[in-house]
């Protein structure tokens, strides 16, 4: 095992943040999913998104790569105020995701899923990918060692060839993971990477985020319920309920919030 | 031995011509997880337009010109054909379950059909691309009299093997064949990861397109351009279903083996089943294959974890 890395303080830090969502209102007909929710994500920090179900979580990640359009507010990325952004966009820009109920493709292997994370960085015509020589050959190369790179560092050596749709719902989720990491993200959203999971499973993945977040130096919004993992993981937690900001901060002052208690536990009325 | 390699060749080049309509479904399918039942009408719209401008093109300049001005033009309506179902159709359906998007289709099959017709009429056309229609014996050594071949047939067999020919390598080697195959698989997962779903589906209905222009053109040369064409499109259907939806060299193939597969049947059983059998052949053939290899015979296992 690798020695613990050590906490940084990105709490207290003032460094730029790398996304800000500011004022953001999101209705589905009557339905209000968000309601005036404002928060930022710094460079470099686990950011957790928690609350209880319905909150409108995943709604937030939706708005953030693109998916939903927000009809009030703005949400400003690496300094850019953004207008109505398509996902695709949103992923060239460096955000990369991976979803509640797993998305992968399932027809097929480990290997292509992870490859078709790096759709943007083939740069070749379509001419010479065709036939597979020279400049988009070495392409080739490059892009098949960044993936492989990315199976050893989530230890999927095994299934390499296996079309996911045979996998385990731990191990799909592990190659969604490596198919948003083959991207090379700047941002990193992950909706419920350990929902399901066994505590062995869910060590890994936590082990996976944490790699992720230190070595390869991601940004990451995480949402997730298993309130030790939210805990341990994150620099900063935002809390959401009934599509309002309830609670914004460290992990230990969230904890405390009353408000945030209360929305756990209930509150006698 | 004569008489049944002439039967066996005939089979085989009718085949090709199922083949071509059947790749266009493939490509669609493969890309979308559309069956896309416009295909008929597209063969159909794209004989039409090529057809009409060579009647215009050819009065004014020399064959050769008038040849390579019909084909760019006709490209280039397919290509609007595209744009416009990509935009007014598909976009506003994304994420929209396959039996939706295939209903879409139906529709998208009667609004070209009746274009076409409204814009260039709809009396039957010639098409005269200038292949030989010569036919010819070959192998007269070997046989008492030859086997009796059409030059037409035999290129559009050449046709047909340089068109798979090259579809295969777009689709096994590129970044965009990849693409494809992703956003048939999972529009959501597709788009997060930066494929840009309006410009596959636009290009994928282009490629069909063009498939149809083709198809159109060695169908046309044939039997003219008419209302009829689209019928063809059925037959191309038993052929997805033996060779598998997903399967580029299986459109192939079994376009081969349905064309094959007909020609015996009417030939030898024929005169004791009174005939006819050429008609529904395809279908029962198709059946039997559902029945005991339900993805076809290339076609991709599917997997479902439950």
């Amino acid at each position: 095992m690798n020695a613990p890395i050590p906490r940084r303080d990105i709490a207290s830090s003032t460094s730029a943040p790398l996304l800000s969502v500011d004022n953001i209102s999101l209705a589905f007909g009557g339905v209000k999913a968000i309601t005036d929710v404002s928060f930022d994500i710094r460079k470099g920090e686990i950011r957790a998104i928690i609350g209880p179900n319905g909150a409108g979580k995943t709604s937030m990640l939706n708005c953030i790569n693109g998916f939903y359009h927000p009809q009030a507010g703005s949400i400003t990325y690496k300094g850019n105020k953004r207008e109505r952004m398509r996902p695709h966009v949103a992923a060239a820009q460096g955000i990369a995701r991976t979803f509640q109920n797993v998305a992968l493709f399932k027809g097929m292997s480990t290997l292509d899923n992870i490859l078709t994370g790096r759709s943007l960085k083939v740069r070749r015509g379509l001419l010479w990918q065709a036939i597979w020589f020279g400049p988009a050959l070495a392409e080739q190369i490059e892009n098949r060692i960044a993936v492989e790179r990315i199976i050893d560092f989530l230890e999927i050596e095994s299934i390499r060839k296996i079309p996911v749709g045979k996998l385990s719902y731990g191990l799909q989720k592990r190659v969604e993971l490596g198919r948003a990491l083959a991207m090379e993200p700047d941002l990193l959203l992950l909706d419920e990477p350990m929902a399901g999971m066994n505590t062995e499973e869910k060590e890994d993945m936590c082990r996976f985020i944490l790699d992720a977040n230190r070595r390869l130096g991601t940004t990451i919004a995480l949402i997730e319920h298993d309130m030790g993992v939210v805990m341990d993981l994150s620099d900063r937690v935002v809390v959401l309920e009934y599509g309002r900001k309830i609670a914004d901060g460290t992990p230990a002052e969230v904890k405390r919030n009353e408000k945030v208690i209360a929305a756990y536990l209930g509150v006698p009325h | 031995m004569g008489f049944f390699l002439e039967v066996l060749i005939g089979g085989l080049l009718g085949g090709v011509l199922y083949a071509l309509v059947a790749l266009g479904f493939v490509l669609i399918f493969k890309a979308s997880g559309i069956l896309n039942f416009a295909q008929g009408a597209m063969v159909f719209a794209a004989g039409l337009g090529f057809a009409a401008a060579m009647e215009k093109t050819s009065a004014h300049m020399p064959f050769a010109l008038a040849l390579a001005t019909s084909l760019l033009l006709a490209t280039g309506m397919m290509l609007l054909t595209a744009w416009a179902i990509e935009r007014f159709v598909l976009r506003p359906l994304v994420n929209q379950n396959g039996l939706t998007l295939f209903m879409a289709t139906i529709g998208v099959a009667f609004m070209v059909e009746g274009l076409a017709q409204q814009i260039f009429g709809n009396n039957i056309r010639r098409i005269d691309v200038g292949l030989p229609k010569t036919s010819m014996f070959i192998l007269e050594s070997q046989f008492d009299g030859g086997i009796l071949v059409n030059a037409l047939d035999l290129w559009t067999a050449v046709i047909a093997a340089l068109l798979v020919v090259a579809l295969s390598l777009f689709f096994q080697n590129t970044r965009t064949g990849r693409a494809l195959r992703a956003v048939a698989d999972d529009h959501t997962a597709a788009q997060s990861v930066g494929i840009p779903l309006n410009w596959i589906w636009f290009i994928v209905w282009s490629i069909a397109g063009g498939v149809a222009l083709v198809a159109a053109i060695v169908w046309g040369s044939k039997i003219g351009v008419q209302f009829a064409l689209t019928f063809v499109a059925l037959k191309a259907l038993p052929v997805l279903i033996v060779g598998g939806l997903t399967s580029i060299p299986g459109a192939i193939v079994a376009g081969l083996l349905v064309g094959m597969g007909e020609k015996f049947a009417e030939v030898y059983l024929g005169p004791s089943l009174g005939g006819g059998i050429e008609q529904w052949f395809a279908y029962v053939l198709a059946l039997f294959v559902l029945l005991v290899r339900p993805q076809g015979l290339f076609g991709e296992r599917i997997i479902e974890r439950i």
